[in-house]
């Protein structure tokens, strides 16, 4: 017997709620488990006396412990992640704008990593053990293997500084964006290649696919109708679980091309210590991870029947 | 295919499982170029990581007279912005990437190992927590959980190590884990309870020795996570500071240079010593586990 698919989706659901307050929880602790005086961390460093006294009442940070975080907890349900100690601007706000620049970037990398990983992995199980196969799987293994930073530097050393063809960092134009997306973009290129190759070689070996030759269907028609569309349901689940790498990821490749994104936010929140910027990011990246990972389990579902939901 | 080769692949194949696991595991490597070929990538590195006091000279020797110098017979890969000569640097800078992955696998396996253990071999409410809070941590990206400790924490060799460490430990717990839920199921540990032996003796002599191996296995792919994640920590200036010479710390003091001289002085020299350095060219999956820290750095500071 299987139960309905709305019961699993319910339930999957309900599973990721502790996981979000969780996060929420461990960042609260991490923060106060910070040495020294949280009020005057928060309140950064040019704070006086008197300010940082005046914080501690208007954060509750007098109060015990599980009241501080029933706090906090509905702050930042309300969306407040209070205000920054360096710029003074609420938080929340600074994230939605540079939210727009992680996302630009991320989905940008995600598409470049599925076409360009689909193809190669299709051509590679397509012309399998031959010089193809083998270039692919050469790239697939450098691209796996190479710092998503060393990679920047190198592409913009190539393309920006020697060739001029693009800008070597900064926003405002597509142009700006081609260097980051293809750097974020080559790891899980390389993965999405990997696993299509590995998964299409498999299905062509099954019992439909022989009897679709069989019927004299051309080998083309054969690989993307029937083969492909049965091949594609790991790699589904790969491009969702990459996307941990690709956040992280996404922290170095802001930073090395200065796109104006959550990333790179951060880095330099962290460098100026100012916690309540690193506070609302971190929950912001680690909501989104666990998001993805819940899309990606419930897509893996709604893409293979085969798959027993319970 | 004919019948007569089939047979006799499937008889090399055969054969090859027979002998002792050292030698077939030495077979298989040398089948396999490119393992072998980052195996010998990776040995040279440790060898000159372990020799380089007798290698080389001083890192951190300053030489203002050959500052940002492109490579020369004296310097094969030039000098950074002190006039330090950086292939020195970037073989010191061997040592503390190495030290910090090992160190940092060793600190996860010493937490993760004794948790996931327990967790498995004792189920119920104890399991239940630690589970959860393995699911906690895994909420967080990899690098992403070792960043966030880096900003508690501070930057330093020591933060980072930990940092660096904690973010492995949910892997271990996992697979430590699922290994003590299947052995404990087994009959020789029913055996050896029958025989009377304590909880401890059990998890001691029968448990542990018995999940190590997907340990090593998963320690050698995390040892080159761990060198990359301490290396991208210090490429943003949080992880080891300067002048200790870490790989990643070394790419981003690079990276200054590159875009400030490019900016200053135009692109005319940036031609200089564009050449692909073997550094750059490691393909072997081994590469991972090695960090390919050093390219840039035969590259960056140069095209001042």
């Amino acid at each position: 017997m299987r139960a309905p698919l709305g019961r699993y989706v319910v339930r999957r659901l309900l599973y990721a709620l502790p996981t979000l307050l969780g996060v929420t929880l461990a960042v609260f602790l991490l923060v106060r488990l910070i040495p020294g005086d949280p009020a005057r961390l928060i309140a950064g460093l040019l704070a006086s006396d008197d300010e940082v006294q005046r914080l501690r009442v208007e954060l509750g940070l007098d109060r015990p412990m599980p009241e501080q975080y029933a706090r906090f907890l509905a702050s930042v349900l309300a969306g407040n992640f209070g205000l920054s100690a360096v710029t003074r601007t609420p938080v929340i706000e600074e994230i939605g704008i540079r939210m727009r620049a992680t996302l630009t970037l991320a989905v940008t990398s995600t598409a470049l990593a599925v076409a360009a990983g689909l193809s190669a992995g299709v051509l590679a199980a397509a012309y399998h053990n031959t010089a193809v196969d083998y270039a692919v799987m050469m790239a697939a293994l450098g691209g796996v293997s190479v710092p998503v930073f060393w990679l920047g530097i190198m592409l913009m050393l190539l393309f920006a500084v020697h060739l001029h063809w693009v800008p070597a960092g900064g926003s405002g134009t597509p142009a700006h964006l081609i260097l980051p997306a293809v750097t974020l973009a080559a790891f899980s290129t390389a993965i999405v290649a990997r696993m299509t190759r590995g998964s299409l070689l498999e299905t062509l070996n099954l019992d439909f696919v022989r009897t679709a030759r069989a019927k004299g269907i051309g080998e083309g028609a054969v690989i993307i109708r029937h083969a492909l569309r049965n091949a594609l349901i790991p790699v589904v689940t790969v491009v969702g679980l990459q996307f941990g790498t690709l956040l992280g990821g996404a922290v170095l490749t802001e930073t090395t091309f200065a796109w104006p994104g959550l990333g790179r936010l951060l880095v330099s929140a962290i460098t100026a210590r100012d916690y309540p910027v690193i506070q609302g990011i971190v929950i912001v990246f680690a909501a989104m991870f666990v998001v993805v990972n819940l899309v990606t389990d419930l897509l893996y579902v709604a893409v293979d029947p085969r798959i027993r939901y319970g | 295919m004919s019948p007569s080769t089939r047979a006799s692949d499937t008889d090399k194949g055969v054969r090859s499982t027979i002998p002792s696991a050292g030698r077939s595991a030495w077979d298989r490597l040398r089948r396999r170029r490119t393992a072998a070929a980052g195996l010998v990538v990776l040995g040279m590195l440790l060898a000159s990581s372990l020799a380089a006091p007798l290698l080389m000279g001083d890192p951190d020797a300053v030489d203002f007279a050959a500052v940002l110098q492109s490579p020369s017979p004296a310097h094969p890969l030039g000098t950074d912005q002190l006039g330090r000569d950086l292939l020195t640097r970037v073989i010191y800078g061997g040592r503390i990437s190495f030290l910090i992955g090992a160190l940092a696998v060793l600190l996860a396996l010493a937490a993760g190992i004794p948790v996931g253990v327990i967790s498995g071999y004792a189920g119920g409410t104890v399991d239940l927590l630690v589970q959860r809070g393995v699911d906690l941590l895994l909420a967080f990206p990899g690098f992403l959980l070792a960043l966030t400790l880096i900003a508690v924490l501070g930057v330093g060799v020591t933060n980072v190590v930990v940092s660096v460490a904690v973010a492995a430990i949910p892997v271990y717990v996992r697979l430590v884990r699922g290994a003590t839920l299947v052995i404990r199921e087994q009959t020789y540990i029913e055996a050896a309870r029958a025989l009377g032996a304590g909880d401890r003796a059990i998890i001691l002599r029968h448990v542990l020795p018995n999940c190590l191996t997907p340990v090593i296995v998963q320690s050698t792919l995390q040892l080159g996570a761990a060198i990359l994640t301490a290396a991208g920590l210090g490429f943003l200036g949080l992880g080891v500071r300067p002048p200790t010479p870490e790989w990643g710390t070394m790419l981003g003091e690079g990276q200054t240079y590159l875009l400030v001289h490019r900016h200053v002085s135009g692109s005319g020299h940036l031609s200089r010593g564009h050449g692909v350095q073997p550094g750059r060219r490691r393909s072997a999956r081994r590469a991972r586990s090695t960090g390919r820290g050093p390219g840039i750095m035969f590259a960056a500071p140069r095209f001042a």
